[in-house]
């Protein structure tokens, strides 16, 4: 594992700007900012005329660090656990669940917890308790 | 202009995930490692959660006394549904996932955009798992023909 440093004044002023992303996307278009609702809507079928927006917005996430490197001159930092292998089951386990359980981290934790809704707060306990459980297995058990 | 204001928000959220650390997976699993608590642990999550949460929440309120939004005719919040095995079902396989490797999407596009090769890799298998479970739920919920 690699050692991280407790953040709490960056993790909360980053997790506002969260919110203020997740604010003016409702202002401007009237939708939740849940990413796996947005990137899985880039996809066909488009059932909507959206579809060119949403790219864009996920094309923003791309393209962030770009503008971190212009502005700070270093890349954010990412470091991985996990093998080729494991990184393959886990996107595949976070796209079909986030997608049939309707929502992520965002669409459930930020904006759903955000409208006092009691299926996004199950759906966040869910998730929460079953990747505590995986951690322990990964980390302590095997 | 729309597709510039969603590429500016996509950005401005992406800066927000990579401010509060949570670009990086290893942070992410060091929250969820609640074994550590004492030694490893990172609580930082929880203050990115409080965070978006506190300004979500109080935006929310304004916003939504708007007759509709600035640039749709309408909101389109989500629609009230039970709380049924299906919701259960994916977080529990979405948590299972973002605890194997640390990266949920938001996440994985900003480490995608930040040239790792473990992201492409996870972020390219994270899409197919998506737009399998979108077919699957449209397969599901259209008119069965006799």
């Amino acid at each position: 594992m690699t050692p991280t440093e407790f953040t709490p004044l960056a993790s909360l002023v980053g997790g506002g700007m969260i919110g203020l992303a997740s604010v003016l996307l409702m202002l401007a278009f009237g939708r939740v900012a849940g990413i796996s609702g947005i990137a899985v809507r880039v996809l066909p079928p488009w059932l909507d005329r959206e579809a060119l927006g949403r790219l864009a917005f996920v094309l923003g996430l791309v393209g962030a660090p770009l503008i971190w490197l212009l502005a700070t001159g270093a890349m954010p930092v990412a470091s991985f656990d996990a093998a080729p292998l494991l990184l393959v089951a886990g996107g595949l386990l976070v796209g079909f669940g986030s997608v049939w359980g309707n929502g992520c981290t965002s669409g459930h934790g930020v904006c759903g917890l955000s409208r006092l809704s009691i299926r996004s707060l199950v759906a966040v306990m869910t998730f929460m308790a079953t990747a505590i459980a995986t951690v322990f297995v990964m980390r302590h058990l095997i | 202009m729309k597709i510039l204001i969603n590429l500016a928000l996509g950005l401005l959220f992406g800066a927000g995930l990579i401010v509060a650390g949570m670009a990086d997976p290893a942070k992410v699993l060091n929250f969820l490692d609640v074994a550590a608590i004492g030694t490893t642990w990172d609580p930082s999550l929880m203050f990115v959660l409080g965070g978006a949460i506190a300004v979500t929440f109080a935006g929310y309120r304004l916003v939504l006394k708007r007759q509709a939004p600035l640039m749709a005719s309408q909101f389109h919040l989500p629609t009230p549904a039970p709380i049924d095995a299906r919701i259960l079902t994916g977080a529990a396989i979405f948590g299972i996932g973002w605890g194997l490797v640390g990266l949920c999407p938001g996440p994985a596009f900003v480490a995608l955009g930040a040239g790792n090769v473990e992201a492409a890799f996870f972020t390219a298998a994270m899409l197919a798992g998506m737009w399998g479970a979108r077919l699957l739920s449209l397969r599901a919920a259209a008119p069965r023909h006799a």
